[in-house]
């Protein structure tokens, strides 16, 4: 998994609340049975004017001019400003590997849907709850200013602005630990391999009808 | 010391080992896994050369990709084909018990895990896939995981998980007659939005889910997701014990006994206490119709579309000016006046055999009105599409001009050849009304199974409790 230490970035707004999964990345493209290459299609159905397919070459498709990410001043954003809710829906991980496959190393929202939040960490992607009144701040600073950036520095946990302000925000150590070192999750679990066998027999004992098997 | 929740009790029952920052190792008991969220687990599985830790634990369904008609000539969209036979090659491989497409037993993922008894009360239970709350109606934990976690349970058994918040949402009294499951569920995300459950693990309680059979409680379970909650739960009751007694992957009659002891205990202790609790008067829930893009943006029947102008959050209003601009209908509008182009019965939500029976009732003998272009029936299994044939619903659905398809999750995110066109309209039994969830372009309105079938006869939205 690669780590995520220091993210200086050109940040891009995306202005509305509840942006779910099928925006971020529409079910026609988690036909693919790879984890890369979802990029092109990342919010597909605001980005382009013309519809699109698995497998087709999106360099010909027409694409919409007034979409955020179009516009030249945001091409090659690493950090995505977006509203509450963020990432709500389904429980694709392809909504992740657009983001990352797209460029971006962060999110910064007021609040994110679960399983988005979560499967944000096992990608090497960084979710950034900050409160409303600060995203909101950011929102309008990014607006202001073309080329608008901000520094994201994990082991401090903060984000700061060009003229100096830092907000700080909050993560869980584990998950900030295995980011930072880009660590395998199921590799650190295995070290836990008597515990979870020494449990399991004991379940087998108390409860043998929860191993009935498929 | 206060007593504990239902979440509480299964999920202390289910931990492995806890960091002293809370996280905690969680014992998965049962893995539901389809072709959409697994081919990369395996490919990962396969890339650090590790096996399955218990493959008993695991079963595998084809569900989002598959026809819905003509099965025998197999999946004509290559790409769709290559998913399925990538699940079927994988659980060949490592040795999964897979309910391939053209078995009896193969449906939409949360309804062949009930019906076989692989769901069990007090399990955890997970999925790649967000609907996968629809277990917790047995008073299971069961939640939905994204692929690194399918891969992660896959080779460790196990989840790296934080506790969530408890909330529970009573239901007090009793829903009129003509209120199903649906609008209960609806009604509560309607009160509390799309994210007030995150964080939360929702316990729905009350006479009016005492009530409900399993096949409602899976529905409000199911939709717990909508209101941002990863899982939603059920106490158990003699309605669980009986739907679970005798299924195939369910305990053994040796084991019954012990089993159903066992399982007492699967309700909150009188003295739990609650991070969050919500109050429904069940008496005032009406059949409900979503009007915009996402399922908090939902009335009852006889309301209006409400106005953006009216509401004093902006981000809220302009997103629901959005939502009205894409739905293509106006503030003020009665929600009657709303008139549909297709009607699609089916979806993890609805597509159990209780749900065919609703919708038959209000259908048996009228014809669906012939501004309805399409009107699709999807039993949620072939048992399901078996039993209703037994009992004859096809032919009430069929003799009305509605369309009897082969099993899976078809229109409810169209990822088989079934989906809206740019602009059409549909009354749906599923649980998203998102843009573009039914086809680019098209316009989903959420409703129960009686509400999609009158709508289907009047060819706009009415009260169901009127046929
Ligand atoms: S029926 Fe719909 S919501 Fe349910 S699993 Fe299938 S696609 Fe997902």
């Amino acid at each position: 998994m690669q780590k995520f230490e220091v993210e200086t970035g050109l940040v891009a707004p995306m202005d509305r609340p509840n942006v779910d999964t099928d925006a971020i990345i529409p079910k026609q493209y988690l036909k693919s049975i790879k984890r890369a290459g979802f990029g092109p299609n990342l919010f597909d159905d605001w980005r382009y004017l013309d519809p699109g397919a698995p497998d087709a070459d999106n360099s010909q498709r027409r694409i919409n001019p007034d979409f955020v990410l179009n516009q030249p001043r945001y091409a090659g954003a690493t950090i995505l400003l977006a509203r509450e809710n963020f990432g709500c829906g389904s429980s694709r991980e392809h909504a992740v590997w657009a983001l990352t496959d797209y460029g971006f190393r962060a999110v910064i929202a007021p609040a994110f849907a679960d399983i988005f939040y979560n499967n944000s960490f096992k990608n090497g992607f960084l979710p950034i709850a900050l409160k409303e009144e600060e995203v909101d701040a950011l929102f309008k600073a990014c607006f202001a200013n073309e080329g608008y950036s901000l520094t994201i520095d994990l082991a401090a946990q903060t984000v700061s602005t060009p003229d100096g302000e830092a907000y700080h925000f909050d993560i869980d150590p584990f998950r900030k630990h295995c980011l930072l070192n880009g660590l395998d999750d199921i590799e650190l679990t295995l070290q836990h391999r008597a515990e979870i066998e020494n449990y399991e027999a004991r379940r087998r004992q108390e409860a043998p009808w929860l191993f009935g098997g498929a | 010391m206060a007593g504990k929740t239902l979440y509480d009790k299964v999920w202390d029952a289910h931990v492995v080992r806890s960091e002293e920052d809370g996280t905690a190792l969680l014992y998965i008991d049962r893995h539901l896994i389809h072709e959409v969220t697994s081919p990369q687990a395996f490919e990962g599985l396969r890339l650090a050369g590790r096996q399955p830790w218990r493959v008993g634990s695991i079963l595998g369904v084809a569900d989002h990709n598959v026809p819905t008609t003509d099965r025998a000539s197999g999946i004509a969209d290559p790409v769709s084909r290559t998913q399925v036979d990538t699940l079927d090659a994988n659980c060949t491989a490592f040795g999964i018990t897979e309910f391939r497409m053209n078995d009896l037993r193969q449906g939409i993922v949360h309804v062949i895990g009930p019906e076989q008894g692989a769901t069990l009360p007090g399990m955890t239970v997970v999925c790649g896939d967000s609907h996968t709350a629809t277990h917790g109606a047995f008073g299971a934990l069961a939640f939905g995981i994204g692929t690194s976690e399918v891969e992660h349970v896959m080779a460790t058994q196990c989840l790296v998980q934080k506790k969530s918040k408890n909330m529970r949402v009573t239901v007090k009294g009793h829903v009129g007659p003509g209120v199903e499951g649906k609008d209960i569920v609806l009604a509560i995300i309607g009160e509390l939005g799309t994210a007030g459950g995150t964080g939360y693990t929702i316990e729905f309680a009350g006479e009016a889910i005492a009530d409900l059979s399993m096949e409602g409680r899976m529905t409000v379970c199911n939709m717990a997701i909508e209101a941002g909650a990863r899982a939603g739960m059920v106490a158990v009751d003699q309605t669980t014990i009986d739907y679970v007694k005798n299924r195939p992957y369910g305990p053994t009659a040796a084991q019954w006994e012990a089993a159903v002891a066992s399982w007492q205990d699967l309700h909150s202790d009188e003295d739990a206490v609650f991070d969050k609790e919500i109050v429904i008067d069940a008496a005032t829930i009406k059949p409900q119709v979503t009007w915009g893009t996402s399922p908090e943006m939902v009335v009852p029947v006889d309301a209006v579309v409400p106005d953006p102008a009216a509401e004093s959050d902006s981000v809220k209003a302009s997103g629901m000016e959005k939502a009205l601009a894409y739905m293509g209908i106006s503030a003020g509008m009665p929600i009657t006046d709303i008139a549909i182009d297709k009607v699609f019965i089916g979806s993890c939500t609805n597509s159990r055999i209780e749900d065919l029976r609703s919708a038959a009732a209000v259908i048996k003998g009228r014809r669906k009105a012939d501004s309805v272009s399409v009107a699709m029936v999807v039993p949620g299994s072939g048992l399901v599409k078996q039993q209703a044939e037994k009992e004859g619903l096809d032919k009430i659905f069929t003799d009305a001009g509605f369309e009897w398809r082969e099993p899976g999750c078809s229109m409810c995110l169209a990822m088989n050849a079934d989906r809206l066109e740019p602009g059409e309209r549909c009354a749906s039994t599923s649980n998203r009304n998102f843009e573009g969830r039914q086809g680019q372009g098209g316009r989903t309105h959420l409703v129960s199974p009686a509400m999609a079938a009158a709508a289907a006869i009047a060819g706009h939205f009415v009260d169901a409790r009127a046929f």
